[in-house]
């Protein structure tokens, strides 16, 4: 790796917006800013990968050598649904509640 | 239970009836109570399950029955494997109230060979850190010096075990959170091979790095914990096929000096950056290895400089796919919407509200690094690095090193708050620990050394890594090193 790191991505209020979108958050305006400067500077430290010979490198996704073995595809335990609707947040019966997903006002979120 | 008592000596002592569970727990729920408020190690304590459980191996026990390797050993698990105990919280605002439905596996197997579960340990938010400062739960502090970080993010555990609180704790390790605060805390910490633990019930910040380990006191117990929590889980189907044998095996032999064993010193971990007790800590650990009978050579690792990069792009690239599932939808945090706001909203809010500023940092960075027009340039370059990485540390094994050492961190650990304003200056506290990760090797920090800083002794711990699936060799040579010092 070289010293003197490559200079960092200019990243725009409006590139941050829409990775923002992409990652379903909602940044106020001071962690736009915030992500303008330490978000470029790790991707302008990250940046020294490529310049790497990386010329007939395959990528590796994973450290294991091999898939691990399939189990036979039967039923197998799983958790009561009693116990599911449990853990979430709003239930309406036997159904998890949620907002209306339809007629969504345009900003409403980045779904 | 004695401060310095082992879980080998614990265990022994209740399987023999020497000791009683009862009373080793209640010891232990004692000195958490006296001591655990000063450094925040523990977040959730099971005062009356933990008392009641080691009732039932004290029957166990006065019926004639075994109940296990870790018979009334009290343990504490990392807030980010699932218990039916208590909560999982993660240290997040988002999971600040999820109780699990289930145990990890690591956690079944844990009971099944005798422990007590007796508390839950800090961490940072969904491990992401190298402090255990970003937590809803406040910062962890350091046993040996309170104004000073344990490492992170298995943090709490380290913090735990070191201050005596508990003989064994579990951690993991997805960059070196096992390892670096076990040096941080001058405890042991062993990351096993990917795959040798199965990951169920640990809730994923990078699935292909992700690795349940012990802390522990001593090399013996890291093994003896090592050796109960290993082994095949049809649940994970990234769970390597293979048993634990090898290392319950292993346990006999750690007094033995292993014959004719090469010592491999990367040139990389002679880094400028390494502090005067580092440096020297990691010369008196070759020397020691040199007086034990071992072989010392220099190797290179000459994509170890690459590390760091390769690693966040793939870390945080998992991680935005991983934390996706927390959405205010099926469980976790959910926001309160304003009128007219629907399902979109109710995501972005959610998860804006759930997920701390450093925790989104670390998904927009993946996001970002998967989006279209950048992926190639950034999350498949780090894959391609990735291999070389792997690459040379398969080469220095296969040129006949057992076992290569190097420094679990560059240096003590580091005053709280000292690097919370500057992630990369966070981020490169990682650098001898996340090549590891990538490639999938056991590794493990023995405290080996003290850096005084202002009057207070800082633990160092020296690294050793192995080839996949040479935890037998691994723990040999930690528990060689751990006899002879550096």
């Amino acid at each position: 790796m070289p010293d003197h790191p490559p200079p960092a991505p200019e990243l725009t209020a409006a590139d941050i917006r829409h990775i923002a979108r992409l990652a379903c958050l909602s940044p106020t305006d001071a962690q736009i800013a915030d992500y303008q400067t330490n978000l470029a500077a790790v991707l302008g430290y990250v940046g020294h990968l490529r310049t790497l010979d990386l010329a007939g490198v395959a990528p590796l996704a994973t450290p294991l050598p091999t898939t691990g073995p399939m189990d036979p595809d039967e039923p197998g335990q799983m958790l009561p649904p009693a116990t599911l609707l449990k853990m979430a947040p709003a239930t309406d019966g036997p159904f998890i509640a949620v907002p209306k997903v339809l007629g969504e006002s345009e900003g409403g979120g980045g779904a | 239970m004695s401060v310095l008592q082992t879980a080998l000596q614990i265990a022994h002592a209740v399987r023999t009836g020497a000791q009683s569970a009862s009373g080793t727990v209640q010891q232990a729920l004692a000195r958490i109570d006296a001591e655990n408020p000063a450094i925040n190690a523990l977040t959730q304590v099971f005062h009356a399950e933990a008392l009641a459980r080691a009732e039932r191996i004290d029957a166990q026990v006065a019926l004639g029955q075994d109940p296990g390797p870790l018979a009334g050993v009290p343990v504490a698990i990392k807030d980010n494997i699932c218990t039916t105990l208590g909560m999982t919280t993660c240290a997040s605002r988002m999971l600040a109230e999820y109780r699990s439905p289930f145990d990890a596996t690591a956690v079944e197997k844990l009971l099944a060979a005798g422990a007590v579960i007796i508390a839950k340990a800090n961490l940072d938010e969904f491990a992401m850190g190298s402090s255990t400062e970003n937590s809803i739960h406040g910062p962890t502090r350091n046993p040996h010096d309170h104004t000073r970080v344990p490492g992170g993010s298995s943090g709490g555990s380290a913090a735990a075990v070191a201050a005596g609180l508990v003989p064994v704790a579990l951690g993991s390790d997805t960059g070196g959170s096992i390892r670096q605060p076990a040096s941080h805390c001058g405890v042991v910490g062993l990351k096993p091979t990917y795959g040798r633990v199965s990951r169920y019930g640990l809730v994923a910040y990078a699935s292909s790095l992700d690795q349940i380990g012990p802390l522990t006191r001593t090399v013996a117990d890291a093994g003896l914990v090592a050796s109960v929590i290993a082994g095949h889980d049809r649940r994970d189907s990234t769970c390597a096929p293979t048993t634990a044998d090898d290392i319950t095996a292993t346990l006999s032999t750690l007094d033995n000096v292993p014959k004719g064993l090469v010592v491999g010193v990367p040139r990389q971990a002679r880094g400028q950056g390494n502090s005067p007790g580092v440096a020297q800590a990691l010369a008196r650990t070759a020397e020691a290895f040199v007086t034990a009978g071992a072989r010392v050579v220099e190797i290179d690792l000459p994509h170890a400089g690459a590390a760091i990069a390769a690693y966040y792009l793939i870390a945080t690239a998992e991680a935005s796919s991983n934390l996706a599932r927390l959405d205010g939808i099926r469980y976790g945090h959910r926001a309160t919407l304003a009128p007219g706001e629907g399902l979109g909203a109710l995501y972005c809010k959610s998860r804006s509200e759930g997920f701390s500023p450093e925790v989104q940092r670390r998904i927009m960075l993946g996001t970002y690094a998967l989006s279209s027009g950048y992926y190639d340039a950034y999350y498949g370059t780090a894959l391609k690095v990735r291999r070389l990485i792997k690459q040379d540390y398969d080469q220095a094994f296969a040129n006949g090193a057992h076992v290569v050492v190097m420094p679990a961190a560059p240096g003590p650990a580091f005053e709280i708050g000292s690097k919370t304003a500057d992630p990369l200056a966070m981020y490169l506290e990682d650098i001898y620990t996340v090549g590891v990760n990538l490639a999938g090797l056991p590794a493990i920090s023995v405290p080996v050394a003290t850096e005084t800083i202002r009057g207070k002794a800082l633990p160092i711990g020296m690294q050793l890594i192995a080839p996949p699936l040479g935890e037998g060799i691994l723990l040999r040579a930690a528990a060689l090193l751990e006899r002879t010092g550096a």
